[in-house]
């Protein structure tokens, strides 16, 4: 049980997905200029990394008896991609409500860093079934987490406009996610 | 000659004027991560311009043969492949570069670079100019990483050059040049997290800069980096979703195909409908009048509520009868 306490509150808190890891940068900052896309977007994402590594990690162990290891990231990132494709359909088909709130994120997750790396990760760091079940929920949760504070800090900044001319947009956008991934570094020490 | 010429742009525009890095926005996880030093980031720069070029060649002479639905799938297979032979020829020939790129040299394959030169110029053109499209953008993607990181390792760390040539420890230690005040005082946060972040928004700034004096506009984290925009389904980007309705491509299709009614049809169209609406108001009222009982156990109370119930449904009624005379 500790183990499991000790995985979510390392991937929340303190290896945080975007902000110290500097994985799924791209929707983190591209989706996240209102509060209720960020919501719906950390949500798909906590669904997808949790469903993809419950596909991908017993394929490991699949390539690994075969002695094909180095189908890794080929087989990985096929598999994503059709297993994300098979859920938006079947959310469609069956939980409308749902597609319609999430679906529009799930083509943005499919070629991305963030479920491809955590993935990934699991297999580096030797984690077994359910250890790698709760990465990857840790990972969405942090992603989570950081896109919703990001998100109200980019609000503020929309009121904002004594931004010099060439900061204006991307440049002070990073510059406030530089200074969230200073604050979570002080979470360095917890785990 | 103006083949030549627009090949020569076609080479050359990737470097300066459309810097996947910088200008177009792409790629921006590798860009953040693997810049703590020049070295790491040419190393990163170099594999992925590898890769590059040799997807884009493969998807240029495979355009045609590729079916329209499939494509995506079958590109990210053969750039999962080049990935797979570059992840082995670093680890044979650079064990520290494999060691500092860590989880990155495989999302090599999830680049947004790599999957959107081949969606929008690989399978339009031939292979001369995919290759040189490749060279061009895989060129300006490592100098950007290599820039940015010879700044963060040198107020990060106080160092040039450091690990660049491929020796062992002796030999990095002679030719590491290090800075005098700066080696001993290190701004260790600049090669830290946050310190990319920032390093990186103050090279767009640089750039945006730049760019506003030529009297162009910088752009924005928008569909326009991402890969899949082409068969992305949505109207707007992402980002300025709010509660838009996202019909499917085969509904939109379908839409753009079907007869368009003329005025009078819609006209017609539109009237059947409420007068539907109006007769089924109508029907549910009288329905009301009907069953107006109350549960209320106070008799005096139960009679007043049947009352107003009663008063609410011929009032609908008589709404509903009056938007039906008007349509007649």
């Amino acid at each position: 049980m500790g183990v499991y306490f000790s995985i979510i509150l390392g991937m929340v808190l303190v290896n945080n997905y975007p902000l110290a890891q500097f994985l799924g940068i791209c929707p983190f900052l591209g989706v996240s200029k209102k509060l209720d896309s960020s919501l719906g977007m950390g949500i798909a994402v906590i669904f997808v990394m949790v469903m993809a590594t419950a596909a991908t990690w017993p394929i490991m162990r699949l390539l690994d008896s075969w002695n094909i290891a180095y189908l890794q990231t080929v087989v990985f990132i096929l598999v994503i991609a059709a297993l994300v494709q098979f859920v938006e359909m079947v959310l469609k088909k069956f939980v409308p409500a749902l597609h319609k709130a999430l679906g529009v994120y799930l083509p943005l997750i499919t070629t991305n860093c963030a479920v491809l790396g955590v993935c990934i990760n699991n297999i580096d760091l030797g984690y077994n079934y359910p250890q790698a079940l709760v990465n990857a929920f840790g990972a969405g949760v942090g992603f989570l987490l950081a896109m919703i504070i990001f998100s109200g800090m980019r609000q503020k900044l929309e009121n904002n406009d004594k931004v010099p001319k060439p900061f204006q947009g991307v440049p002070i956008t990073m510059t406030t996610a530089a200074l969230l991934s200073l604050a979570f570094m002080g979470f360095g020490g917890l785990v | 000659m103006e083949n030549k010429t627009s090949r020569l742009q076609i080479l050359t525009k990737g470097i300066i004027k459309e810097n996947p890095n910088l200008v177009l926005l792409l790629g921006t996880c590798p860009t953040l991560a693997t810049t703590s030093s020049a070295f790491n980031g040419m190393g990163m720069g170099i594999a992925a311009s590898f890769v590059l070029i040799c997807s884009n060649i493969v998807i240029s002479l495979l355009a045609k043969l590729i079916p329209d639905k499939v494509r995506i799938p079958c590109y990210i297979v053969v750039i999962a492949g080049f990935v797979t032979l570059v992840q082995f020829i670093v680890q044979a020939y650079a064990v520290p570069l494999y060691n500092s790129l860590g989880v990155f040299l495989p999302l090599i394959v999830v680049n947004c670079i790599i999957l959107g030169r081949a969606e929008m110029f690989a399978n339009k053109n031939g292979v001369i100019d995919s290759a040189l499209d490749g060279i061009g953008m895989g060129l300006g993607f490592t100098l950007a990483l290599t820039v940015m990181g010879a700044i963060r390792e040198l107020i990060g760390n106080g160092t040039l050059l450091s690990g660049f040539f491929l020796g062992d420890e002796a030999l990095q230690e002679s030719l590491t040049i290090h800075i005098p005040f700066i080696n001993e005082h290190p701004m260790l946060i600049i090669a830290l997290a946050p310190g990319g972040f920032f390093v990186y928004a103050a090279i767009i700034a640089f750039v945006n800069w730049l760019i506003n004096r030529k009297g162009g506009t910088p752009r924005d984290f928008a569909c326009g980096g991402c890969a899949l925009a082409s068969m992305c389904t949505q109207e707007k980007c992402v980002a300025e979703l709010g509660e838009i309705e996202i019909p499917a491509p085969k509904a939109m299709a379908q839409k753009a195909e079907a007869p368009k009614m003329t005025e009078e049809e819609k006209a017609a169209k539109i009237a059947a409908a409420k007068a539907a609406k109006a007769a089924k108001e109508a029907a549910a009222a009288s329905a009301a009048t009907a069953e107006a009982r109350s549960d209320n156990p106070d008799p005096v109370l139960a009679a007043a509520e049947n009352a107003l119930a009663r008063k609410k449904a011929a009032e609908a009624a008589e709404a509903a009868g009056e938007k039906k005379g008007d349509e007649e």
